[in-house]
């Protein structure tokens, strides 16, 4: 088996951050296709929203770093 | 709109520079790989393992990464091993006999602990990055460190470092920068008072209307005046920082907001000031929050530990965001090292270019959230009273 179960933890992180961001993303749309002179505020709203769940990828993928055990 | 809009001579002219670009810069990967080794890039790939020792080392991508993120004595330009053309920078050190400072190019480019360097009767070295007290006699490979294999550190001790390393020399340059254009701003605004904007001004202005009425404003009401000068510091010394990190060339290039240390001491003032700004309701709503009795055993432990985590999780997301951002740049274009195929270049290089461009809007996004959540928590602790949880 090559690689490390690091990578893998770090790649689970990632679809975590997709699947997170994509619905933040998609509900923002909606949410500007509704009333499209609140796309300013619905856009600043999403991306705090964003940053907040990236953030969460993010300590994952730095875990994975700090755990990666290299052969 | 007819199509020879889109096909007008301008924008052909742009797609021709645009493909020559990504063709010369493909084929500057392939002039710098094969200066390091004496065989061409094909051939390399025939050859037994035993061989390949001599004229090419096997390229390390993981290390290769690690040491472009990491912080170094000197800056490095162009070459390799006892050719390398670089800027070297002062090193430091608070030894028990006092201070000593030289210059790392004494080190000559040795990062393996096998050259000493001997001042005022003590002798350093230096291992992956860090200055070491020399051991008396060298080890079996050379060096004169006690190399803990597992994690590539040395067990001698270590002098308090205090040298003007890359991330250091590019902080300071930032600061300078930023100092000359604000202070130059704010001259221009009290020579010019009632005048329409002039220069720099108008670049500057909107920016920081923006960080007044889209961050200030909206989290901290009409205290805004007291705290704006924070953040203001704050997004600009970020942005810009961020800006320079993805500059490859000095005086960028130097990971400065994707090391710890330096978003760890951001992080840490934010909370000074969350902290020592709170009125009496911010800390009656951590102890005592407005919350049936039986729940407090769970509430106050979470509010406590919550004043922590609110300044750490600050720290790692700008550290990760750009870290990684680096990371993946790097590793685009060790992509072309990896398969040891100069035709990987023309996929590798636009890419790189489009993640370029993607990390250059994560350096704004990055530090307008760092402002905006710092304004947030500030906000949250000089918040009055509202009436209506009762």
């Amino acid at each position: 088996m090559v690689g490390s179960i690091a990578a893998i933890g770090a790649g689970l992180a990632a679809i975590g951050a997709g699947l997170g961001i994509g619905r933040i993303g998609g509900s923002a749309m909606e949410g500007m296709a509704r009333q499209p002179e609140a796309a300013g505020k619905i856009q600043t709203a999403m991306l705090i929203a964003a940053a907040f769940v990236e953030a969460v990828a993010l300590f994952a993928v730095v875990v994975a770093l700090l755990g990666n055990n290299p052969q | 709109m007819s199509i020879s809009h889109i096909l007008s001579l301008k924008n052909f002219r742009n797609i021709v520079v645009f493909a020559l670009f990504s063709v010369v810069f493909s084929f500057q990967a392939k002039a710098q790989h094969s200066t390091s080794d004496s065989d061409s890039v094909f051939a390399s790939e025939d050859k037994p393992q035993k061989e390949l020792n001599k004229s090419e080392e096997t390229f390390d991508t993981g290390d290769f990464i690690l040491h472009h993120i990491a912080d170094a004595h000197d800056f490095h330009f162009w070459g390799e091993g006892h050719h390398s053309v670089g800027l070297a920078l002062p090193v430091i050190l608070w030894t028990n006999n006092g201070l000593v400072t030289f210059m790392s190019s004494e080190f000559h480019h040795d990062d393996e602990g096998k050259v000493v360097v001997e001042k005022n009767g003590q002798r350093f070295v230096k291992l992956h990055g860090k200055i070491y007290y020399a051991s008396a006699a060298a080890n079996a490979e050379g060096q004169y460190v006690d190399v803990d294999h597992k994690t590539n550190h040395a067990h001698n001790e270590k002098p308090l470092d205090f040298s003007i390393t890359k991330n250091v020399f590019s902080l300071l340059f930032s600061v300078l920068v930023l100092s000359i254009v604000f202070i130059g701003v704010g001259n221009a605004y009290k020579k010019r008072a009632g005048k329409a904007p002039k220069g720099f001004q108008s670049l500057i202005e909107p920016v920081i209307l923006f960080v007044r009425d889209d961050i200030a404003r909206p989290n901290l009401g009409n205290k805004y005046g007291r705290y704006m000068p924070y953040l203001l510091t704050v997004f600009f010394f970020i942005w810009f920082n961020n800006l320079l990190g993805l500059v490859p060339f000095f005086p960028g290039g130097a990971n400065v907001t994707g090391n710890i240390a330096v978003t760890m001491v951001l992080a840490f003032i934010t909370f000074l000031i969350t902290t020592f700004s709170g009125n009496k309701y911010y800390w009656k709503h951590i102890f005592m929050p407005p919350v049936p009795l039986w729940m407090y055993p769970v509430m106050v432990p979470v509010e406590i530990v919550g004043i922590f985590t609110k300044p750490i999780a600050l720290m790692i997301r700008l550290f990760a965001n750009i870290t990684a951002g680096h990371i993946l740049m790097l590793s685009l274009i060790c992509l072309i090292f990896i398969f040891k195929n100069i035709l990987i270049a023309p996929v590798a290089v636009p890419f790189a270019v489009f993640i370029s461009l993607i990390e250059l809007l994560v350096a704004f996004i990055q530090a307008f959230i760092f402002t905006i959540l710092s304004a947030l928590f500030i906000g949250m602790a000089i918040e009055e009273h509202h009436d209506d949880h009762h």
